[in-house]
């Protein structure tokens, strides 16, 4: 990898490509997660790729940057193919990539963190003077002033970023993958990674963006792929385009058939939670005073984005929480201040957002898992011993009913695909007989396929009777599946839309509400 | 499906293979102790004589026995350092009440306890035990390493303290006190199999019975492989776990028990350094340090191992320092297997995927 050759390259060929791949597959168990993809990355622009949740981006990047093998595929980097093996060797050749979830050591200083497992030592012994003064300079051209020694933990999730960002920096990065770098960030800290991006742009680095923000992707990319369903699907310069064309290329011809949602009858309430609040530990409310109904056969979505105590609220009305305040009747039943077990057994049953973090454990069978919530409805007539042909019985009668693809229930439940392991999540929900099925995020890191069924079960639940609630980040789930949804904020709700009158502008508009304008939770 | 009769075939002789290679893999620990035994009995042909076997059966037994109790505990993610010194203060409770009684000074009067009631109240010592171990953990959310080091120390200071570090001897009661037969429960048998085999065996199928049927064994499992999808899921967590170290300080008192019986004597270092040789067998026997994984099945065979060999090891007139070496490597080898065991067979779940 001589200056020589990389000089030649981006002048010599007109197409200023410096890394593709070439028929990159790659396959994990149960799902096909890239398939065939021919992905071109231009010099010294900003390379923008989009796609649906797990359409294979995250994958993609994680090959270049050596986390994942492909299964088959060769990636060429200026014209001669190289083996990415490890992440030590995506840095070699000038490859570093900024995950969504910030790889730092939150123990530890800003320079320290940048200098891990490079540490600059003099003697055997780490210099740190010249570690922070590199760290300085290096955040300086970030504009940014932070002092070097401050730790991690201290910053806030805009500045982890900028740390992030100089620490691939430090590592004489040329090609820059960032995975999501705005999900966490406020609007002004948007406004300043977009500076520094710029700013890296001219300085000859090559930037690959990925985001599901569409506009940021408009304002700020330079050239767009498309990847959907492990597949690349297209490549279009950003001026020549539209929202609209990013959107049908996302989606494809799967747009009409993907939600259906019939209208149903909503009977009386289900569930009423009154003033429910959770304090941070930091100051201010997670969940500030929220109120709200939830009838029969109604399926509630709640929208909000990321941090607006959309999870943390769910997990206070199944009673995970135990700094939680506030009433909760289920029918008649008050339920709120009874522990997650006497939940359960009320009716509420809570589908976590982060399946393998909160939903499964791992170490078990599908049907182990499954049943893990109502182990009492196995026992033998005396209650004193579970009886396996009845674990059996409902495991398989909800195999059948949520189409569960699974070879045989007694293999771990690591060894399916997502969308299945997030319905073994709901099986195990069901199994319980609520009365309130509460799903948060739950076609996260699922294929259309599988998204499509989850739907599909939701829709039948609410016919059956079920009261759902629903937490999604997704406009257009949340806008095709709700009767009714609530916007929340800040841990407050700022709004309470009917199907009817929802719409895209009207609920990104009420998910901002209170950032920057009010701080009533802020106290 | 549409596949053809040719590459079904295929399939199957494919998954059969690796059948073979899997069974052989979750096996090894048997396999490894029958090779010990016959490694054995080829150096030595008298290795396996009646006496032999005896004494090997009774050491086995109380490794099985703490290794049960360890099994639960480690299956729920924890891990009991306690055992050992539970083991000294049982025996030492046992042994005060057969020759001390219980002394009532301000009635002027001394209880002596009959033997099985002494039984029963060192038992629930050790549930007590296991008890302080438990809620130490669950609610003042001290790891269980350190709850149950800080126990390790205590527990063996009482032991010591009861008698002021002097062993209680000659534990056989006397008749007109109504405590006599103490020393049955070591030296008996039944079947011709001493007690102490047959409290292992039962306590084994119980202990099995427990982790297979019983929502409490699942919701062990759970709690071991992910505390807060168990905890989402209705699983008492605090609960089960407290309950977890009540089982091993049950255990360990059984054992304390048996110890003192067969000696006809309580000593106050009774137990010591049984933690580890009891983790060795239980991790041995295929169960995670991390929790999640593991049987008590493999515990008992891991018990077996580790009881053989060392006895064996002694028979066969290794120095102790050969043994220690040799016990070391084993331990060492069978977690390095168990890992490779474990990446193999995501390795083959991924071929079965791909397959399809």
């Amino acid at each position: 990898m001589s200056k020589a050759t990389i000089v030649s390259n981006s002048s010599g060929s007109d197409t200023g490509i410096i890394l593709r791949t070439e028929n990159i597959t790659k396959v994990f168990p149960g799902t096909v997660a890239l398939d065939q993809v021919n992905y071109n990355i231009y010099h010294g622009k900003i390379n923008v790729l989009v796609g649906e949740n797990g359409a294979g981006k995250s994958t993609l990047m994680k090959i270049l940057a050596g986390n994942e093998q492909c299964t088959k595929g060769r990636v060429i980097l200026e014209g001669e193919e190289i083996h990415i093996r490890s992440p030590q060797d995506a840095m070699r050749y000038g490859i570093g990539i900024i995950y969504q979830e910030l790889d730092l050591c939150p123990n530890m200083s800003i320079a320290e963190n940048i200098f891990l497992a490079r540490e600059v030592v003099h003697h055997g012994i780490i210099d740190k003077r010249t570690q922070q003064q590199h760290t300085s300079e290096l955040i300086q051209r970030l504009e940014h002033k932070i002092d070097p020694s401050t730790l991690v933990s201290d910053l806030r999730i805009g500045a982890q970023q900028i740390v992030t960002i100089a620490k691939a920096l430090a590592q004489d990065t040329r090609i820059l993958v960032m995975d999501e770098p705005t999900s966490a960030l406020s609007t002004t800290e948007v406004k300043v990674l977009f500076r520094v991006i710029y700013e890296l742009k001219s300085h000859g680095i090559t930037i690959v963006y990925i985001s599901h923000k569409l506009d940021e992707v408009l304002q700020i990319g330079d050239c767009i792929s498309v990847l959907r369903d492990g597949r690349l699907v297209a490549k279009e310069d950003v001026k020549n385009i539209d929202l609209h064309w990013i959107i049908e290329k996302m989606i494809g011809r799967k747009l009409e058939t993907l939600f259906t949602r019939k209208k149903h009858k909503i009977g009386k309430v289900l569930l009423r939670a009154e003033n429910i609040t959770l304090p941070r530990v930091s100051g201010g409310y997670a969940v500030n005073h929220v109120s709200f109904e939830l009838g029969k056969g109604e399926i509630l979505g709640i929208y909000g984005l990321k941090g607006a105590g959309r999870s943390e609220l769910l997990e206070c009305l199944v009673g995970a929480n135990p700094l939680a305040t506030g009433k909760i009747w289920l029918g008649d039943q008050d339920i709120g201040d009874k522990t997650t077990l006497k939940r359960i057994q009320a009716g509420l049953v809570l589908v976590p957002e982060d399946r393998q973090r909160d939903g499964l454990v791992l170490t078990l069978s599908v049907t182990h898992n499954m049943i893990l919530a109502s182990l009492e409805k196995y026992l033998n007539r005396f209650r004193l011993y579970l009886v396996k042909n009845k674990e059996k019985k409902a495991v398989n009668t909800l195999i059948k009913e949520l189409s569960i693809r699974v070879a045989d229930p007694k293999n771990l439940v690591v060894s399916l695909s997502g969308g299945n392991q997030q319905k073994v999540v709901v099986a195990k929900g069901l199994l319980t007989n609520p009365k309130v099925l509460m799903l948060d995020e739950p076609t996260r890191g699922i294929d259309v396929g599988a998204k499509h069924e989850v739907f599909e079960i939701m829709e039948n639940l609410a016919a059956q009777g079920y009261g759902i609630l629903f937490v999604s980040s997704e406009l257009k789930e949340i806008l095709a599946m709700s009767d009714r949804i609530l916007v929340m904020s800040k841990g407050t709700i700022t709004s309470n839309f009917t199907a009817e009158e929802a719409t895209e502008a009207k609920l990104i508009n009420a998910s901002v509400a209170g950032n920057g304008l009010e701080n009533k939770g802020e106290q | 499906m549409g596949e053809d009769k040719a590459t079904k075939a295929k399939r199957l002789k494919r998954i059969t293979r690796t059948d073979i290679l899997e069974f052989v893999m979750k096996g090894r620990v048997f396999f490894a102790l029958i090779i010990v035994i016959a490694v054995f009995t080829l150096i030595s042909p008298g290795f396996l004589n009646i006496a032999n076997i005896i004494i090997m059966s009774k050491h086995v037994a109380i490794y099985a026995v703490l290794g049960i109790g360890m099994t639960f505990v480690m299956i729920s993610g924890g891990i009991d350092l306690s055992v050992g010194s539970i083991v000294g203060l049982s025996a030492m409770i046992a042994g005060g009440l057969i020759d001390e009684g219980i002394q009532l000074n301000q009635f002027g009067l001394i209880v002596f306890p009959h033997t099985w009631m002494v039984i029963i109240i060192t038992l629930f010592v050790g549930i007590v035990m296991g008890a302080i171990n438990g809620l130490v953990i669950t609610r003042f959310k001290v790891a269980p390493f350190i709850a149950t080091l800080g126990m390790l120390y205590i527990a063996r200071g009482f032991a010591g303290l009861r008698n002021n570090g002097y062993t209680f001897s000659n534990l056989i009661g006397k008749s007109e006190f109504g405590n006599k037969g103490f020393e049955r429960l070591g030296a008996g048998n039944f079947l011709g199999i001493s007690y102490s085999i047959w409290i292992m065996v039962v306590f084994a199928m119980v202990a099995f019975f427990v982790m297979t049927r019983l929502p409490f064994g699942r919701q062990v499992f759970a709690i071991g492989g992910n505390r807060r999808a168990a905890k989402l899921s209705g699983v008492r967590t605090n609960q089960i776990e407290t309950i977890v170290y009540m089982i091993s300080g049950f255990c360990s008192a059984m054992v304390g028990l048996i110890i003192a019986s067969q000696l006809v004597a309580a000593h106050p270092a009774t137990g010591t350094g049984f933690e580890l040789t009891t983790i060795a067998a239980v991790v041995l026997g295929g169960t995670s340090l991390s929790g999640g994984r593991g049987s008590i099945g493999g515990t008992i065979i891991g018990a077996f191992v580790i009881g053989v060999l060392s006895d064996g090891l002694v028979i066969l007139g290794f120095s102790t320092f050969l043994q220690n070496i040799i016990k070391g490597i084993v331990i060492i080898v069978a977690v390095v297997i168990d890992q490779i065991q474990i990446s193999m067979q995501e390795r083959l779940a991924l071929q079965r995927q791909e397959l399809k």
